[in-house]
């Protein structure tokens, strides 16, 4: 101990920083470091050798790997795309609404409509496929009711609209999130704000847009990172819906599905952890890039109001 | 307050938007929950009804119950979450106290650092992880698991409670330290539990996500003895998949659980997300 120094070393700090610094450390940081490195070697045999950026260029131009990857990523995007097109603006109107003064019932339906979000992904995949099932007919019964039983048919289970559907089921599942977020940032709009604008005689729909919308656009910002790593992440529920094969015919893989068969193998398929390591290598760029995008050129703009 | 904004038929739109929303959220769990209790038959012939006498069948939890060791997969599941999440508040709230309260050379960059957690999540790292957990002869045991939901966890856990730590008020902490109490006394006894609304927040946080992963219970823990309730719960449902009694009884069990912790913790969770974001 340096007992003399001006300035003795404060133990206490590294005690307290520790456990922590060395858990993420240990368990997050270097495993991802390793992963991006594991990413540069191939296996021969039973030795590891360095085949720099070889895997990349397997993933991208060896045909019978670019062929899944670029359909994976494909998919995925447009996963994010319905994401962003209909969980938030639901979760908007549905903000707005629960965030006007005098509602009566506003907590029960914020706890209700947030109910899907606590769920496990396994629950809601299968209970989404029993009831879009056609044996057990729930929905076609429902689409009878309002007479549209023609316009049933198994969602599911159907190239052209599996992906999409469960890009809904995803939405009907999260929605809760940017609810709760932009309810959030509407109570914080101070009164005087929204008094001057009715003042000024702006009320209803015209003082949502005028006045509102900008100031959450910061919220909004958030929520769409959120969405865009919760979603180029995502893997449960496909797989608990469709499988780690992604059916029907590949339809519904993404990246995260593609990773899990990559690494583990399926069918005659060895796993690969290189291969692994390379797709979760490129999930890395991919939302690396996102984040920095938001980061830099996003957030930087939004214009935040202190009041 | 102007009129507009108050008028009936508004309001009257404004509850059936929400009421539609509220049916559309809650009517797949109340289909699973209410067949979960009927008789096959009757979950074909009438899925829409509720249990009646003739029609009330546990049947599928008798299945459940028998056939799966749900037991252990909820004791595995609650020691996992329970461990994390002890974990991940303990040395959070250390980590959190220390980035806020004292000043010294690197602490925003550790700040920086902690927070990187939060955008990239810890999955890419499977592989990695994996390899690490072999190497070391964690694969198949729970602590692979509490390991990795504590180095979730913490990112957030840490941003949260250090922007709590900063209100803790400076005169108390002083007061201590001229009273002679140590730093770790400081923390445990005066601004822990100063911390302990915020600390029910992140707790709620943490814990939902831990409860309901399936990808790391699948890669690095898959044995019998140590399956948590939903990979226990997704092989089940992936074996029994004809057995529509106890699918819906398995799914109910797996809801149950989450649905009562949330409706006890809603406030909680609710008033965190609230005070999180208006900043």
């Amino acid at each position: 101990m340096a007992t003399e120094a001006k300035k003795p070393i404060r133990w206490h700090i590294a005690v307290f920083l520790a456990p922590a610094v060395l858990v993420y450390t240990a368990v997050m940081i270097v495993p991802l470091f390793g992963t991006l490195q594991l990413s540069l070697f191939s296996a021969d045999g039973q030795t590891r050798v360095f085949a720099g950026l070889d895997n990349f260029r397997t993933l991208f131009f060896d045909p019978r790997w670019s062929a899944s990857f670029w359909n994976a990523l494909w998919n995925n995007t447009w996963f994010f795309i319905i994401h962003m097109l209909v969980q938030n603006p639901i979760g908007v109107v549905l903000a707005a609404l629960l965030s006007s003064p005098k509602l009566r019932f506003s907590a029960f339906y914020r706890t209700a409509i947030f109910i899907p979000t606590i769920l496990s992904f396994v629950i809601v995949g299968f209970a989404w496929k029993l009831i879009l099932s056609p044996l057990w007919g729930v929905a076609p019964n429902l689409l009878d009711l309002v007479g549209l039983k023609s316009l049933f048919t198994p969602w599911l289970g159907k190239e052209e609209y599996a992906l999409t559907t469960l890009g809904l089921i995803s939405v009907w599942q999260f929605v809760g999130i940017p609810m709760m977020l932009i309810y959030a940032a509407l109570l914080s709009i101070p009164d005087e704000v929204i008094e001057a604008a009715e003042c000024d005689g702006i009320t209803g729909m015209a003082q949502f847009w005028k006045i509102k919308l900008p100031l959450i656009l910061p919220s909004i910002g958030i929520i769409s990172i959120l969405t865009f790593v919760g979603n180029f992440n995502a893997f449960d529920l496909i797989y608990s819906a469709q499988g780690a094969l992604a059916g029907p015919n590949f339809s519904t893989d993404i990246l995260g599905t593609f990773l899990y068969r990559t690494f583990f193998g399926f069918q005659l398929q060895i796993g690969d952890p290189y291969m692994g390591s390379t797709i979760a290598s490129m999930m890395f760029f991919i939302i690396l890039a996102g984040v920095c995008l938001y980061l830099f050129a996003v957030q930087t703009r939004l214009r935040r109001y202190q009041f | 307050m102007s009129t507009a904004t108050q008028s009936l038929p508004r309001t009257v739109a404004a509850h059936a938007v929400l009421i539609a929303y509220t049916v559309i959220a809650l009517f797949p769990v109340v289909v699973i929950v209410i067949n979960s209790f009927k008789s096959r038959n009757a979950i074909f012939r009438s899925p829409l009804s509720p249990p009646t006498a003739e029609t009330f069948d546990l049947i599928g939890y008798t299945t459940v119950l028998r056939q799966g060791d749900f037991f252990l997969y909820f004791q595995n599941s609650f020691i996992v979450t329970v461990m994390s999440l002890f974990l991940v508040l303990l040395f959070g709230a250390m980590a959190s106290f220390a980035l806020s309260e004292y000043r010294f050379r690197g602490n925003s960059l550790m700040g920086l650092y902690l927070a990187l957690g939060i955008m990239i999540p810890i999955r890419l790292g499977t592989v990695a992880i994996l390899q690490l957990m072999v190497a070391s002869g964690l694969v198949n045991t729970l602590t692979a698991l509490i390991l990795v939901y504590t180095a979730q966890g913490l990112p957030l856990a840490v941003f949260i409670l250090s922007e709590f730590m900063k209100q803790v008020s400076d005169d108390l902490k002083n007061a201590g330290r001229i009273d002679g109490l140590s730093e770790y006394r400081i923390f445990f006894r005066l601004v822990l539990p100063l911390v302990r609304p915020a600390m029910a927040t992140v707790a709620v946080f943490t814990m939902i996500p831990i409860w309901n992963d399936l990808w790391f219970p699948l890669i690095l823990a898959p044995s019998e003895a140590t399956k948590t309730v939903t990979l226990g719960a997704q092989l089940f449902i992936g074996q029994y998949v004809t057995n529509w009694n106890a699918v819906l009884a398995a799914l109910s069990l797996a809801i149950l659980p989450v649905l009562v912790l949330y409706l006890i913790f809603s406030r909680q969770l609710i008033r965190g997300i609230t005070s999180g974001a208006v900043k």
